[in-house]
């Protein structure tokens, strides 16, 4: 009793913080807003030098080269941004942000229900659309994410949403979009309770695992052909699976793994794929590239797996993979990740330093993902007739240098760039100027 | 029941060689044997370097009275006649828990810590047992005597292998018929000493191998202490420590870095340690050699991986890859280099796995003379005993091994074990050869016998027609029988020959057929016409090919250097400098390097000897210097007490940590590591260069500035411990202030009585903190929240010194103007923050506002991988919170220089600091720049263009030695399964 005592505390103590500082959701756009003279990087690899984008009712009404284009701007917003940069939002897949708020806080904490098999899990209704941590993602130019439950064999159902909303309701992009599942280990770890060494073994339940996996998706496609009664939730939840209107996404590194994971869709006549983490994707190219399976690419910003790997192994393998024909978009899970989300433009730039171009880096984080995630004809590049979900900055936005932005929209409205760390930062300054 | 009892011991007596002299006699009539033993006509070596042929070796009472060519063998002796045999001496294992057990758990299950002693009137930690005997606990194990003896073995040294200090061995002799009246050859045999905890206490301290080092440091210390006797309170420990003292310190390292490591502690305490090695001691031979050291070595040379799944086997990395082909090599460069050494059977899965890895260790190029004496008289000389073990003197306990020939062939086979002039028979000696092709008839039919297998466990295969027949053979005492199907199969039926062997080639005897009738037979061996000699020949050939010794790299693993980066004289022409001194960013500028210093600055500088580098288009800074880091370390919490200023990151450093050469990649040239943040007094830094390839001591900074690892918040209170972590002082902040105050009063007093001249009990923790207060040693503060940084710096104020880093400092921007009043500086992070409940107002532009008020700033890294970017991390600083470029450079070169007190020395492009200098492709701050060149006093320790030379290397190096695993497996050898090394890449909360 005392504990809960304490625990309640401890969650309203955190919760009246979040509260006070969550910004104000933008108003729905009135007036049609032009953007004059930026550098407009698109996504799909192209760039306007001297562009004009006008934004109307939340859209993307043109894109155009300023000086190839008449269009009379009277009504609009203009806004001059000569010399600096419009980038289409950017996209964080594979993202728990607004699931946990505080890692050490365990009231805080809704990433990962009990059990194996849990498709039926559905990660929007716990998005926390006034996380103090989402709202940091702005200003570096992460307008949107995919947000995904972790843990178990299937974790659950991911939704897509925008990072300016009053609730999870408003701010879906599109909601259930997929089925995340953990593809068995190659590797399993020794007892060491038992007295085992903690090195990595191969892991001699894989196939047995895997077999476990075919049968859960034999049985509830049985169940998806039938009368359905009594009900079965999680089997229910795979259904979209196999008409095509959920992806699964398949969270795997090895190359076995990958291999054996393509395989098994194939084999359960599961339409969409994504493999998720993909470390060695790039020895399974041909693979990939025939049976069309994009990757989301693991934390560009991470240690190679062995000492023997090069060391940039994780900087290049983006470049291998696009190299080779394959759709490649870049995620960031692992170790805090929901906080160091807003630095995906940068694991970009990483990818564009270590081999690509500046475009094609910025694809990786823009229409690639849209794609993969199945949202590319509302967002992902700046293109007549999808969301206004941009940003302008000042500089290249995928270099930490220069990456300032000056102006946000989500979906045409013009968001706040403000955050609890910069109401910080304003109220600290000035206590020294004082 | 009694009956039976007086029954058995009566049994017992009859069987034991050895009465007691004065033992009074009740079951007869009292016998005393007097009576010689001679072995005659054998080779024996009495030692490794003395050879007797045909000698004789007369031996009684268990010991040998006269060894040579011309003994004169008394009247009442047994002869054994031993033409064609050879007699070693027997092994000693002086590294053996041979009879001793391990103590088990406390049976106390709790869950929570136990930070006092569980033992009264003994040492303040559990783990120090300098009291224990291993005489106490000693029982005979006849069943693994046996095995030892097989295996060639007559004595081991046996202890207790339990704790830090284990307290004396005990010398025994295996003898299979005495008692432990002639078994104990010495009851105190040398103090054994190692650095893992007691089972039998659940002490928290020390959780790690620094603790480990920081307490025998400090046991010492006590002892010197206890031997004044000044000490107010009964210590049973220390007293045994003391008395042990004189004898042989048995250490176990179990790595060739730990043997460096504790090494340094003995030269302290003026103790040279006898180290158990791990086999890895040729990776640093040089150093080892300079430690003086004798090393008790293991022989359990690794097994090839099982490489043929290739998707599996290429998670094996090459460091392990080529252990296999090294360590074999390991006694061999061992002797070279003219290290003492004794083997030992520790690590082994049974005694009987020493002989085959020996001969691999001999194959791999160690002399047989080298051998015998790592088995013999090296160990006795290690534990004193030169006098009576390990040779076949006159006077030795007559501990010896009769053998067909020569010991370290793998033809050979162990006859005899005697110890202490006990005969235990391995394998029959004069058994009979009987292994051929034999061919007999039985009746019309003609059989082929082929008998095959080891001499004691014959195989036999019979064929007639063609046809191969069931069968078994059995040959004991020269009585053969062999069963064997008959021809017609269809039938179970058998046919059986009995005989009695007088003669190798032929054999004659009875047969039973299954029909009941009798009759004789009469086999002829059939000479064959291969020359066995030449297959073998032909092996050996392929073996000296399989030989090849993969060159050790430094580090002995993947990237590591042919040999160590030198230093050279570079000219860089016409770069972009970026000084960081006044003259700011220079363009179109040359700077020249020379004898590990920046020599000159300037234009159009010219230096005929010097490498040119064309730095067009390129960016020359200082080395990166992160100010918080925990690569490069084995350790990095010694959590088991709120104050452990005691240990330090100097004993720990790990030389081979592949992160040395990504933060190299990323242009970092030096690191503070820090201690981690399990308590509010956390253990002493190391400072150290990034030169990879290095031994630890060299890393180190010469004359290093001294600091310390102090933490506030939520990990010194245990916060995130779990609910079990709730009984440590202190669990609040407020605890943490006192901590502070208690610990710097105590320390201010022993100092004062420490410099007032009267007796004192040298105590390393307080003379630790002794040296914060008279401000020759800094402190580097993890620190968040700010009522409690504002609190360390009042603590501090109090004693009149001053806080030199807060590092991490998360909400130094709310108190940057105390900051800068007090002087302190602040190290953090560029954007890190929601990790934990106290990081809820961390924010990017935390260095930005501390800068701007006037606060020394560093950007660090406590992150293995974001390290090696700390150059962006610097950007950041320009993102968040508009700092200038050439600023924000600073917060990583030469800000955490000044942090660090090495500011003189490296930090900045300034004429006469160490050529401590980075090469970038581009602007150093901007993401799409690499580090080309990444130079420390002159020497490169990375280089983009050598880099890529070494992945093409360690391609082809991998290749091979998986070409000769899959050949080695394919030969029949034993393999293990792949695995895949456990990465720990860690951070201020990793506890260990």
């Amino acid at each position: 009793m005392k504990n809960l005592k304490y625990k309640i505390f401890a969650f309203t103590l955190l919760f009246s913080i979040v509260v006070i500082a969550q910004q104000t959701p933008a108003p729905k756009q009135t007036k049609a807003i032009a953007i004059m003279g930026a550098i407009a990087h698109i996504g799909n690899g192209t760039v306007i030098n001297n562009s004009c984008l006008i934004i109307k009712n939340g859209k993307i009404e043109t894109i155009a080269n300023a000086e190839q284009i008449k269009i009379d701007l009277k009504g609009m917003e203009v806004i001059n941004a000569s010399g600096q940069h419009i980038y289409p939002g950017f996209i964080a897949p594979n993202s728990t942000l607004g699931l946990v708020e505080v890692d050490a806080v365990r009231a805080s904490n809704d990433l990962r229900e009990v059990g194996a098999m849990n498709p039926h899990i559905r990660s929007l209704i716990a998005y926390n659309t006034e996380s103090k941590v989402i709202e940091s993602m702005r200003p570096n130019g992460v307008l949107m994410g995919q947000i995904t439950p972790r843990g178990g064999r299937i974790s659950g159902t991911s939704s897509i949403v925008q990072f300016d909303a009053w609730n999870w309701e408003d701010a879906v992009v599109k909601e259930d979009d997929g089925i995340h599942m953990n593809w068995p280990n190659a590797y399993s770890r020794g007892r060491w309770w038992l007295g085992e060494p903690s090195n990595l073994k191969p892991n001699k339940k894989y196939n047995e695992q895997v077999t476990t996996l075919n049968n859960y998706i034999t049985e509830s496609k049985a169940y998806n052909a039938g009368n359905k009664s009594p009900r079965h939730l999680p089997y229910e939840a795979l259904q979209g699976l196999f008409n095509g209107s959920k992806k699964l996404y398949i969270h795997v590194d090895d190359q076995k793994g990958i291999t054996d994971a393509i395989n098994f869709s194939k084999k359960n006549n599961i339409k969409q794929i994504v493999i998720v983490g993909g470390y060695q994707a790039n020895m399974v190219t041909n693979l990939l590239k025939q049976n069309n399976v994009p990757v989301l690419l693991q934390r560009v910003h991470s240690n190679s797996d062995s000492d023997d790997d090069n060391y940039d192994a994780t900087y290049t393998l983006a470049n291998e993979l696009v190299n080779a024909g394959v759709l490649v978009g870049l995620e960031n899970a692992g170790q805090m990740e929901r906080m160091n989300a807003r630095n995906l433009p940068f694991l970009a730039g990483t990818c564009a330093a270590y081999g690509l171009s500046k475009e094609q880096a910025l694809s990786l984080i823009t229409l690639n993902t849209a794609i993969i995630l199945g949202i590319d004809t509302k967002v992902g590049s700046l293109e007549v007739g999808k969301d206004a979900t941009l940003f302008i900055s000042e500089g290249d936005a995928l270099d930490m240098r220069t990456n300032k932005l000056t102006k946000a929209y989500i979906q045409g409205r013009d968001i706040s760039l403000e955050s609890h760390q910069t109401e910080l930062y304003k109220r600290y300054s000035n206590k020294y100027k004082q | 029941m009694i009956k039976r009892l007086l029954f058995l011991t009566a049994f017992l007596s009859l069987t034991t060689l050895f009465a007691q002299e004065n033992a009074p006699k009740n079951d007869g009539v009292k016998t005393v044997n007097s009576n010689y033993t001679a072995l005659t006509n054998a080779k024996i070596h009495v030692s490794p370097s003395q050879i007797i042929e045909n000698g004789t070796l007369l031996i009684k009472d268990g010991k040998v009275v006269s060894v040579g060519t011309s003994v004169s063998i008394p009247k009442n002796s047994v002869k054994i006649d031993l033409t064609g045999k050879s007699i070693y001496p027997s092994f000693i294992d002086i590294y053996s828990t041979f009879g001793v057990k391990k103590p088990s758990k406390p049976s106390d299950n709790s869950r929570r810590p136990q930070y006092d002693a569980g033992r009264e009137g003994y040492y303040w930690n559990d783990h120090i047992r300098a009291d224990q005997n291993a005489i106490s606990k000693f029982e005979f194990d006849s069943k693994a005597a046996q095995e030892l003896r097989k295996a060639g073995f007559g004595t081991v040294n046996t202890h207790i292998e339990d704790g830090i200090v284990r307290g004396t061995g005990t010398l025994i002799a295996l003898n299979s018929k005495g008692t432990d009246a002639n078994r104990i050859l010495s009851e105190k045999s040398g103090q054994y000493l190692g650095t893992s905890k007691s089972a039998a206490s659940k002490q928290a301290y020390p959780t790690s191998i620094m603790g480990a080092f920081a307490l025998l440091r400090q046991v010492n210390m006590d002892a010197n202490w206890y031997a004044t006797g000044n000490a107010k309170e009964k210590d049973r420990a220390l007293e045994a420590f003391i008395v042990n003292k004189n004898k042989v310190q048995i250490m176990y390292a179990g790595s060739k870095m730990n043997a460096l490591r504790l090494d340094n502690i003995g030269d302290q305490f003026n103790t040279q340690y006898v180290f158990v090695g791990g086999g890895d001691e040729y990776e640093y031979v040089k150093d080892i050699k300079a430690t003086n050291a004798s090393f008790i070595i293991p022989v359990n040379f690794p097994d090839a991986y099982d490489m043929e799944d290739p998707f599996l086997a290429s998670a094996v990395e090459l460091a392990d890859l080529r252990e296999w082909n090294q360590k074999p090599s390991n006694p061999k460069i061992l002797a070279e280099n003219n290290i003492d050494f004794a083997f030992t059977t520790h690590k082994l899965k049974a005694p009987k796995d020493l002989m085959p890895n020996l001969l691999k260790a001999i194959e791999a190029g160690l002399s047989k003379e080298e051998a015998l004496a790592a088995l013999t008289t090296i160990p006795a000389k290690i534990i004193g005993k030169s006098n009576v073990l390990g040779s076949l003197k006159v006077g030795t306990y007559a501990n010896f091994l009769v053998t067909s020939g020569d010991l370290f062939d793998k033809k050979t086979t162990i006859y005899q074990n005697w110890v202490t002039g006990i005969k235990d028979e391995i394998k029959p000696m004069n058994t009979k050869d009987i292994r051929g092709n034999y061919t007999f008839n039985l009746g019309t039919t003609d059989y082929e016998l082929s008998i095959t297998g080891e001499l004691e466990k014959l195989k036999a295969s019979v064929k007639a027609n063609e046809k191969k027949l069931g069968s078994k053979i059995s040959f004991k005492e020269d009585w053969l029988n062999l069963t064997f199907s008959s021809v017609d199969t269809t039938k179970q039926e058998f046919i059986r020959l009995v005989s009695n062997i007088t003669n190798e080639n032929n054999f004659d005897g009875k047969v039973y057929f299954p029909n009941g009738n009798e009759s004789i037979f009469y086999a002829k061996k059939v000479v064959k016409e291969k020359d066995e000699k030449k297959d073998d020949e032909k092996k050996d050939d392929e073996k000296k090919e399989n030989n090849k010794f993969f060159p050790v790299t430094y580090p002995n693993m993947a990237y590591g250097n042919a040999s160590l980066p030198k230093q050279e004289t570079i000219l860089f022409k016409n770069t972009t400098v970026w000084t960081n001194e006044k003259e700011g960013i220079l363009k179109n500028t040359d700077v020249l390097i020379k004898d590990g210093k920046i020599s000159k600055i300037g234009k159009n500088i010219s230096a005929p000897s010097a490498t040119i580098i064309n730095g067009e288009g390129k960016h020359l800074t200082s080395g990166i210097i992160d100010e918080h880091s925990h690569i490069a370390t084995s350790s990095v919490n010694e959590a088991g007490h709120n104050s452990t200023a005691e240990v330090t990151q100097e004993d720990v450093i790990n030389p081979e940590d592949i992160s040395i050469y990504r933060n190299l990649s990323g242009g970092v040239t030096s690191i503070q590591i820090l201690h981690g943040s399990a308590n509010p007094i956390g253990g002493r830094s190391a400072i150290i260069k990034l030169k990879w390839g290095e031994t630890a001591k060299n890393m180190i900074y010469k004359n290093a500035p001294k600091f310390i690892k102090f933490a506030l918040g939520e990990n010194v209170k245990q916060s995130n411990w779990g609910d079990n972590n709730t009984v440590r002082f202190p669990q609040t902040r407020m605890g943490v202030e006192q901590v502070y105050t208690d610990y710097f009063q105590r320390a201010k007093e022993y100092d004062a009585l420490k410099k007032s001249g009267k007796p004192y009990r040298k105590d390393v923790e307080m003379e630790v903190i002794a040296e914060i207060i008279n401000k020759e040693r800094f402190i580097s503060c993890h620190s968040y929240v700010q009522s409690e940084i504002n609190m360390l710096m009042k603590v501090a104020e109090k004693f009149n010194f001053n806080i030199n880093t807060f590092t991490h400092i998360l909400e130094g921007y709310k108190v940057a103007d105390k900051m800068k009043a007090h002087g302190v500086g602040g190290s953090t992070f560029s954007d890190w923050w929601a990790y934990k409940y106290e990081v809820n107002d961390a924010i990017p532009f935390n260095a930005a506002i501390m800068h701007n008020a006037g606060v020394t700033v560093a950007i660090n890294s406590d992150d293995g991988e974001m390290s090696r970017r700390l150059n962006q991390e610097a950007a950041k600083s320009v993102k968040y919170g508009n700092i200038s470029e050439e600023a924000a450079w600073k917060f990583v070169t030469l800000n955490p220089a000044k942090l660090l007190h090495i500011d003189d020395r490296v930090g900045s492009i300034k004429i006469g600091k160490d050529a401590d200098v980075v090469l970038w492709s581009d602007h150093p701050m901007s993401i799409y720049s690499k580090a080309e060149r990444t130079i420390i006093e002159g020497a490169t320790y990375f280089d983009i263009t050598t880099d890529k030379q070494k992945r093409e290397a360690i391609k082809k190096e991998k290749n091979e030695l998986t070409t000769l695993m899959l050949q080695a497996k394919n030969k029949g050898l034993k393999t293990k399964p792949v695995e895949k090394k456990k990465k720990e890449h860690f951070h201020c909360d990793t506890n260990f």
